[in-house]
């Protein structure tokens, strides 16, 4: 026998519109991670396609006459080897009388062309006493002609290389190489010769800096304000502005770094040291939050069980707590590193936005970091730069996912369960 | 009284900010004993445990006064150290909170910071010691290196206890050892009880009257932040003096 006030089925009719609101709910959010992906994979994607062509770069191969007159081998160094290759070049062309001919024709090669000479013939001084083929860089405008992005079907007079000059090159034997230059030179005017590894190394000894001075100094803040500090009005307005000085604005630091490290310490300018201590000011209110956060989530329990056995708060603290909070203090940490990695403000305030061609030894020496050299880049006219702004960008992220791992890593590894 | 009590609280008044918690506790302890405090929720039982070991000062608002003092020291004097008085009284909390260590490390850890091992046999014989006076040593002694978060309910709360005990205390505090036990587990403390009261004197606090006729000697009920009564376990069950106490063993307040 059934009983009508007891209805099991499905289909009953509030059921079904609780169902309902439950699968739009669901599908909303869906389309919610639906349209962040595409925008995320969009712009991945598009500034891998603008980036990838800085990977390649143009040589062109030359004649050049290695006879004894014109280098001495007892005297390689003091040969004229910007002479060699316009003299090369002249001789590939000999239409090219005039002055402003001349001009457009040493225009094709690189600026760079002569010391690669140079470096070719010291690193084999077998090529000397005859003719030789060598291959130099191109000039960026050649470069950008052969990647496409010089339109030749456009009239002369609007585009960068007239049409002798697309002519010669034709003639000339060209080749497409892989540009290791872009991970082994510092910054140049010349878009063919600039690379990213005196940024890279700016960034990454600023980093450093900014980790040895904010991960002790914030750890340690955090643990003496959870663990030890009396609770009062005096911890709390700490609180308060410890956590307002993670919303200060960027360049807020950047001009407190300059006013008080360059000004006031003296410290050198441009310098990775300072650039690392501004953004440790930056980091520590984040670490000192995610660190606190991480040990008010240890259980009470522990405390009591290390405080009953006859530890000292200390060692209850350093023996029991912290190692459990310590996959807490990583997060707190890399989320801060990673903002410090991006971060450009603060650091053109102390000068790191100068132009640095030399890849820095030391943390005293001028340096500028990855994201002020993709803003040079960014903001310089010459077209090859775009494509090497987007290679930059590619590095930075490449830099962060390698942080990001990192930290997944150690994290993983002490990670307690319960 | 025929011995000298190793514990005696004389006037313990305790408040929380302007809150009072327990109001004027004379009670003597004895040695080598099981004393069950018991008492309705909210009595001051517990807080009154926590006082013996100092656990109170960890809240800042919390105040004692009065006096307890142990083997004929003053716990509350200025000149005691909380470290070394909880070196010697002991205590098991009312959930198994066992380090998130091996088995190992967490009976040796309090050994190890007092300065009672210092070579790796002294520790082996430690751990052994303690865990085969816990009755666990037959049951773990071949994964001392695993978590001891791994064990049961009732494994982890008897590690606790050969924690407790592997520094040799004058006295063991229980707060509600087996309220998060089943009955099988509940028994084997029980059990276990009993033979650790030949070597240390044994507080504990209980909500269960039965456990408290089973394993104490002596038993202190309180109410209300007042010491009702005290005396032997048998004769405050069988014919208390208090009104009150009467209502709550058999069951008309609680």
């Amino acid at each position: 026998m059934t009983n009508t006030e007891v209805n099991f089925l499905k289909g009953q009719k509030h059921l079904t519109r609780r169902y309902r609101a439950e699968q739009r709910f669901q599908w909303m959010g869906r389309a919610a991670i639906a349209v962040s992906l595409t925008f995320l994979v969009f712009m991945v994607s598009s500034i891998f396609w603008q980036g990838k062509g800085a990977l390649i770069t143009t040589k062109i191969a030359l004649t050049v006459d290695l006879s004894a007159e014109m280098i001495d081998p007892a005297n390689i160094k003091g040969a004229s080897f910007d002479k060699i290759i316009k003299l090369a070049l002249r001789a590939e062309f000999p239409e090219a009388t005039k002055r402003k001919q001349k001009k457009k024709l040493y225009a094709l090669v690189s600026s760079d062309a002569g010391f690669q000479l140079r470096d070719q013939i010291l690193e084999n001084p077998a090529l000397l006493g005859a003719n030789q083929t060598i291959w130099v860089s191109a000039s960026d405008d050649v470069d950008m002609l052969m990647k496409g992005h010089i339109d030749r079907d456009k009239p002369q007079s609007r585009r960068r290389l007239d049409d002798q000059q697309i002519s010669w090159i034709d003639a000339l034997s060209v080749k497409q190489v892989f540009n290791t230059g872009f991970f082994t030179n510092g910054d140049s005017r010349e878009p063919e010769l600039a690379g990213i590894l005196s940024a890279l190394v700016g960034s990454a000894l600023s980093l450093l800096i900014c980790f040895a001075l904010s991960f002790p100094i914030g750890i340690m803040s955090a643990i003496y304000l959870e663990e030890f500090a009396k609770k009062g009005r005096w911890s709390d307005l700490i609180e308060i502005n410890i956590n307002n000085l993670a919303a200060v604005p960027s360049i807020v630091f950047g001009l407190l770094g300059l006013s008080i490290f360059l000004n006031i310490f003296g410290l050198p300018r441009s310098s990775p040291l300072v650039g690392g201590m501004v953004l440790s000011l930056m980091t520590l209110p984040t670490i000192i939050i995610a660190a606190r956060a991480s040990l008010r989530a240890v259980p009470p329990s522990i405390r009591e069980a290390a405080l009953g056995m006859g530890a000292s708060p200390v060692q209850a603290t350093f023996h029991h707590v912290a190692p459990l909070a310590l996959p807490g203090f990583l997060t707190g940490t890399i989320v801060g590193m990673a903002q410090a990695l991006g971060e450009t403000a603060p650091l053109l305030m102390i000068g790191m936005v100068a132009f640095i061609v030399d890849i820095p030894g030391s943390i005293l020496e001028p340096a500028t970091a990855l994201p002020v050299q993709i803003f040079l880049w960014a903001d310089s006219p010459e077209r090859a730069f775009l494509e090497k702004t987007s290679a930059a960008i590619i590095a930075l992220l490449v830099f962060l996912v390698l942080m990001n791992i990192i930290a997944i890593i150690l994290r993983k590894k002490y990670e307690i369960r319960f | 009284m025929q011995k000298t009590p190793i514990i005696t609280a004389k006037d313990v008044d305790v408040f929380y900010g302007a809150k009072q918690a327990l109001d004027k506790i004379t009670l003597d302890i004895p040695e080598h004993k099981v004393t069950s405090l018991i008492g309705p929720s909210g009595c001051g039982k517990t807080t009154f445990l926590r006082c013996i070991n100092r656990m109170n000062d960890l809240v800042d608002i919390c105040r004692v006064e009065g006096q307890i003092e142990i083997a004929g020291q003053d716990i509350y004097a200025p000149e005691v150290d909380v470290v070394a008085l909880r070196a010697h009284v002991g205590m098991v909390f009312q959930k198994p909170n066992p380090f998130p260590k091996s088995i190992f490390d967490n009976v040796v850890y309090g050994p190890k910071i007092h300065g009672l091992v210092k070579t790796k046999d002294d520790m082996e014989e430690v751990v052994e010691w303690s865990l085969r006076k816990a009755g666990l040593w037959e049951e773990v002694k071949d994964r001392l290196t695993e978590t001891a978060t791994g064990l049961s309910g009732g494994q982890q709360q008897r590690l606790c206890i050969a924690r407790a005990i592997a520094v040799k205390p004058k006295v063991i505090l229980m707060d509600e050892p087996c309220s998060a036990l089943d009955p099988i587990a509940t028994a084997i403390i029980e059990e276990l009880i009993d033979e650790l009261r030949k070597k240390f004197t044994i507080i504990i606090v209980t909500h269960s009257m039965q456990q408290a006729a089973r394993v104490s000697q002596r038993t202190a009920f309180f109410h209300m932040g007042n010491l009702v009564e005290s005396g032997a376990t048998k004769t405050l069950f069988t014919s208390p003096q208090d009104e009150r106490t009467q209502n709550y063993i058999t069951g008309r307040i609680g």
